[in-house]
Parts: structure tokens; C-alpha cells; sequence
């Protein structure tokens, strides 16, 4: 218990801090970056933004996840961390676990506090925007955890953090069909669908990445 | 550190479609060091790394008991952290606490850059960090790979004698190295001589 305490703090501190996974801050500028763009491209026509505002802030959530990928596992790896994790008994699998969570934390609710800004831009009514902040509670754990696999898997490849991006979007698709079609009339069963995704990917996420992590060890 | 013991036997190492060295065995008992000699590229970090667990063996069985300390040319601290914060990371998980390397840290001489961020440290200093994370580890079996690279002349000295102290406490050490390592009662193993 108290090495997943350690490892959680090490995580957070790294996320949060400015240290070189440094980085909750930059997804999120980069979340409300797109929320802003948008409207200069398709005109400032109220009835267009609000109808297609919540597709948007989707959108923007999912490009928003590819940004952390390539420093959420590869410097520990390089450095060492696994190796030396593994010569204690910690298991891969515990320390992904933990860092999903994480690695959720400074991803998740800091795009569901950008989305009131983008949501403002984007001249959201009150309840597309109480959709859109249930959906991305729903949905984010599940960005987070695919986001988390594609590091692992991709941990030891040159050109990762392109892959990753690359490997990303079409995995994200199912999220993004649910979670953006609870916007729709009658879509509102799409919020459980997405919950569900979410979670079944975070049940998978610690053993997928644990048994990437050691077969990048092994290669 | 009583009781530790490490026995390889018909060990086979392959990395790629090459195989590194096979046939190869030996055991180490409590207080007994052994140096891995051979040239680049010839297995001694495989060996090693198998050792620790972090390879799978092609062929053959590694019978280790007691705790493992691996030491590497990695030093795995947080590069943007002071020194003294990324090695308090291993003293929690270690359980060995902050007094355990703080006295590592005097002996080996790093006390006035603890402040000083990873990254600005040196190739040496980097080594003497990972020393004092190995040395608060407290383990058993030490498997060091290239343990003198980028040390100074002194600092090797301290790191053979640090070897040698581990060794009157009962530990096991098991050194891959190309440079000339003294330590009492040192054995030596060529690798080469495994070679397919």
C-alpha cells in the first residue's frame, strides 16, 4: 500500500509540477485552443455554433488526449524506473494501474473545468453543456486509458509519438460516437454506453500496459 | 543478508538470431564476489539482466535467493528533481528512509549537490547517486554492470571498497566489468569462454 501511495504522490507531482511530464496544463490550453477556432472558421452564426458545439468539444477532448502520449511512460522506461520497480517485486501492472489514475486526474477534470470556457465560445445552451460535462466524465477515463495502452505499446518505438497520435483516433471512435450522441434527442443511453467503454478499457488498461512494458524490455 | 545465495546453471543467453554464450553456470554463496570479464557486446549486461529477472533466459535456470540491487548505467532518478528529492523516492520505497542515504551521501561525498537538479549532474555524479540508491537499498545480491564508468580514479577506489564492505557483511556481488576491479577474494569469469 505504501508503494502505491509513493508512486501515486511521484505521479501526480510529476503531472501537476512542472517537471518533464509537465504537462496538465498544456492539453487543456490546448482543449480550449480548438473551441476557439472554430467559430473564426465556420462564422459567428449563434444557431450553427450551438448545434454543433458539443460535437466540437468532443472533437477537441479527443485531440486533446493525444498530447500527453509520448511522456507518460517512455523517460521512466529510458531511465530506468521499470527495471528498477521490477528488481523490488513491483509489479508492471501495479505501477500502470497507478498511473492511469494519474494520469485520469490531470486529464479528466481539467477538461471538464476548460469545457465551461469552450462552452462559452461556443455559446453552448445550459443543457447541452450539462450532456457534454456528464459525457466527458464518462468518457475521459476512457481517453485516458487507451491513451495509456498506445504509450506502452508504442514505448519503444523511434517514431512513437506520431504513431501514438496516429494509433489513437480511430480507437477513440466508439467513445466518441456514444458520448457525442448523448447530445442528440433520445440519446441520453449513449452516457451509460460510454461509461461502459470507459470502464472496460480501464479494467484492461494495467495488463495490457504491464505485458507491453515487458515485452519492450525483452526486445 | 544471511543465507543469500545465487546459482546459475547451463545458462544460454541469445539476443536477436545470435546466440551470446551457453553452457554457462556458477554459484555464489554469502560474502563471495564474482567479475564478469569479456569484451563489448559479449553478454555481460545480458547476464546480468537475466539474472535480475529482467530477461528471459534461452536455456538454463537462475537460482537466487535474497534481495536483488541492480545497478546500471541508468541511474533512474527524476532528471528534473534535486538529488536529494529523487533519491528520497527510493528511500520511501525502500523503507530505508532518509538516514540510511544521508549517510550514504556523506560517504560517497555528494552532500553539497543533494540541491542540485539531476540533470546538471555530471556522468560521476550520477554514479555516486546510484551507489547511494543501491547502497540504501540494503540488498542482498548486487548486480553491477559497469559499475567504475565515469568514475575518477578515488571514487573507484571507494567503489571497490564499498563492494568489499558488502562482502564482510554477507552480501553477494556479481560484477560485469572490462576494467580491472580489486576486491579481495575477487573471482574472475570470461564470458568468451561460453561462446558458442
Amino acid at each position: 500500500m505504501s508503494i502505491v501511495s509513493t508512486l501515486l504522490r511521484r505521479d501526480l507531482s510529476q503531472m501537476f509540477g512542472g517537471g518533464r511530464r509537465g504537462g496538465a496544463i498544456l492539453p487543456v490550453l490546448f482543449f480550449v485552443a480548438v473551441a476557439m477556432l472554430f467559430p473564426f472558421a465556420v462564422g459567428p452564426d449563434p444557431v450553427l455554433l450551438a448545434k454543433a458545439g458539443g460535437g466540437i468539444v468532443w472533437v477537441a477532448a479527443l485531440l486533446a488526449a493525444i498530447l500527453p502520449l509520448d511522456r507518460l511512460l517512455a523517460p521512466d522506461l529510458e531511465q530506468g524506473f521499470f527495471d528498477q520497480f521490477a528488481v523490488r517485486g513491483v509489479a508492471e501492472e501495479a505501477i500502470i494501474a497507478v498511473r492511469l489514475v494519474a494520469h485520469w486526474l490531470s486529464f479528466g477534470p481539467p477538461l471538464m473545468l476548460a469545457a465551461l470556457p469552450a462552452a462559452a465560445l461556443l455559446g453552448l445552451h445550459a443543457d447541452t453543456l450539462r450532456t457534454v460535462e456528464w459525457g466527458l466524465l464518462a468518457g475521459t477515463p476512457g481517453l485516458a486509458a487507451i491513451g495509456l495502452i498506445i504509450a506502452a505499446l508504442t514505448v519503444s518505438l523511434r517514431a512513437g509519438a506520431a504513431l501514438a497520435g496516429l494509433l489513437l483516433i480511430p480507437l477513440a471512435v466508439p467513445l466518441l460516437i456514444f458520448g457525442a450522441g448523448a447530445l442528440l434527442a433520445g440519446g441520453q443511453s449513449g452516457l451509460a454506453l460510454t461509461a461502459a467503454i470507459s470502464l472496460l478499457l480501464c479494467a484492461i488498461t494495467p495488463f495490457a500496459g504491464g505485458a507491453a512494458i515487458r515485452a519492450a524490455r525483452d526486445g | 543478508m544471511e543465507g543469500c545465495r545465487l546459482a546459475v546453471k547451463d545458462l544460454a543467453c541469445r539476443r536477436g538470431d545470435r546466440v551470446l554464450f551457453r553452457g554457462l553456470s556458477f554459484e555464489l554463496h554469502a560474502g563471495e564476489a564474482l567479475q564478469v570479464v569479456g569484451l563489448n557486446g559479449t553478454g555481460k549486461s545480458s547476464l546480468l539482466r537475466i539474472v535480475a529477472g529482467l530477461l528471459r533466459p534461452f536455456a538454463g535456470t537462475v537460482d537466487l535467493q535474497g534481495s536483488v540491487g541492480l545497478l546500471d548505467e541508468r541511474p533512474a532518478l527524476d532528471e528534473h528533481l534535486p538529488l536529494g528529492r529523487a533519491l528520497a523516492l527510493w528511500g520511501r520505497i525502500d523503507g530505508g528512509g532518509f538516514i540510511a542515504w544521508e549517510s550514504a551521501s556523506d560517504r560517497l561525498g555528494v552532500t553539497g549537490v543533494l540541491d542540485v537538479p539531476v540533470k546538471y549532474l555530471s556522468t560521476g555524479q550520477r554514479k555516486r547517486a546510484a551507489l547511494i540508491r543501491l547502497l540504501s537499498q540494503q540488498a542482498a545480491v548486487w548486480l553491477l554492470d559497469e559499475p567504475l564508468n565515469g568514475l575518477d580514479a578515488s571514487m573507484a577506489r571507494d567503489c571497490e571498497r564499498l563492494v568489499a564492505d558488502h562482502g564482510r557483511a554477507g552480501g553477494i556481488a556479481l560484477i560485469a566489468s572490462h576494467q580491472p576491479f580489486e576486491v579481495p577474494g575477487l573471482r574472475s569469469l570470461a564470458i568468451a569462454e561460453f561462446a558458442p
